[in-house]
């Protein structure tokens, strides 16, 4: 007999949710003050970033939060074959997403463009405040989205095992909570770094 | 097994997640096109009010928030109105030094 409180667990991981908005909001606070103190620079950094892979990786989150949200219904459902599907969905889509942003830095690496780079030293201040900023806050992005895509993979197991079923899935309701918040933190990096130049 | 019900779950039909999935993808190439436009410091605005649209609908559809205990979304009212609160005062402070 285990004692079990779903409110007080999703509370929980709410409560960790806000401390990484509250992370990343700080970081757009910096990013929107060297805006304002650096517009040209900023201005024509930006256009130097791949709208086109932006986009792309856009709608691949956005497809794969989707499906994490699908897959809660399908267990509340008793579909554990369509949630397991979904799950291995999100997890293909995370991937992929990785995989873009790896040769989206390739591509800058191969032009010497990266935090602490003689050719980066040379353009000036506001560049190096771009792409120490983009560098950062796109990384520590990917690396949420490489915890995420560990912490789907447990609960993925764990619907296999059975342990997480449709009478006890709170585990799953978190990690899609978790994998939402990355979703929502690239809906506000993307138009910021990508868009607005 | 004892558990806490403290409301009936609530089944979220598999079209609603398409449906929004549909919105916030022709949300996210409006904002594409749009910003491809120059409009100066409206493109900003633009931009930033669709993200909040679009953040919005993953926070009451996808997050579950529309339907979860009014406490969830009474506290991330709270955080956002406090982030904003300091990306405003800090702005402010930068805009008229």
């Amino acid at each position: 007999m285990t004692h079990r409180d779903d409110l007080a667990s999703k509370t929980g991981m709410w409560l960790f949710l806000f401390t990484e908005m509250l992370l990343f909001g700080g970081l757009f606070i910096v990013y929107s003050v060297y805006r304002y103190r650096n517009p040209i620079a900023f201005h024509q950094a930006a256009q130097e970033l791949s709208v086109f892979i932006g986009t792309i990786n856009t709608i691949i989150l956005l497809i794969s939060s989707t499906t994490i949200a699908m897959s809660i219904t399908a267990i509340q459902k008793k579909n554990k074959k369509l949630a397991l599907s979904l799950l291995g969905i999100t997890i293909i889509l995370g991937l992929a997403f990785l995989v873009n942003k790896y040769f989206e830095w390739g591509e800058h690496f191969k032009e010497h463009i990266y935090p602490g780079s003689a050719v980066l030293a040379l353009r000036g201040h506001g560049d190096i405040l771009f792409y120490g900023l983009y560098f950062f806050m796109t990384g520590l992005h990917a690396l949420h989205i490489i915890i995420g895509l560990v912490f789907i993979m447990v609960i993925t197991f764990s619907i296999k095992k059975d342990k997480i079923d449709h009478e006890n899935y709170v585990l799953l309701e978190n990690s899609g909570l978790y994998w939402h918040l990355v979703d929502l933190i690239w809906i506000f990096l993307f138009p910021l770094f990508y868009l607005i130049t | 097994m004892k558990t806490i019900e403290n409301e009936k779950n609530h089944i979220i039909p598999y079209k609603t997640f398409l449906y929004v999935l549909a919105g916030l993808i022709a949300l996210t190439l409006t904002s594409v096109t749009l910003t491809r436009i120059s409009l100066g410091t409206l493109t900003v605005v633009i931009a930033l009010i669709i993200a909040g649209i679009k953040s919005s609908f993953v926070l009451r559809i996808f997050m579950h928030l529309k339907f979860e205990n009014k406490m969830f979304s009474r506290a991330v009212i709270g955080v956002i109105t406090l982030l904003c609160a300091v990306i405003i005062i800090t702005l402010l402070d930068y805009l008229n030094r």
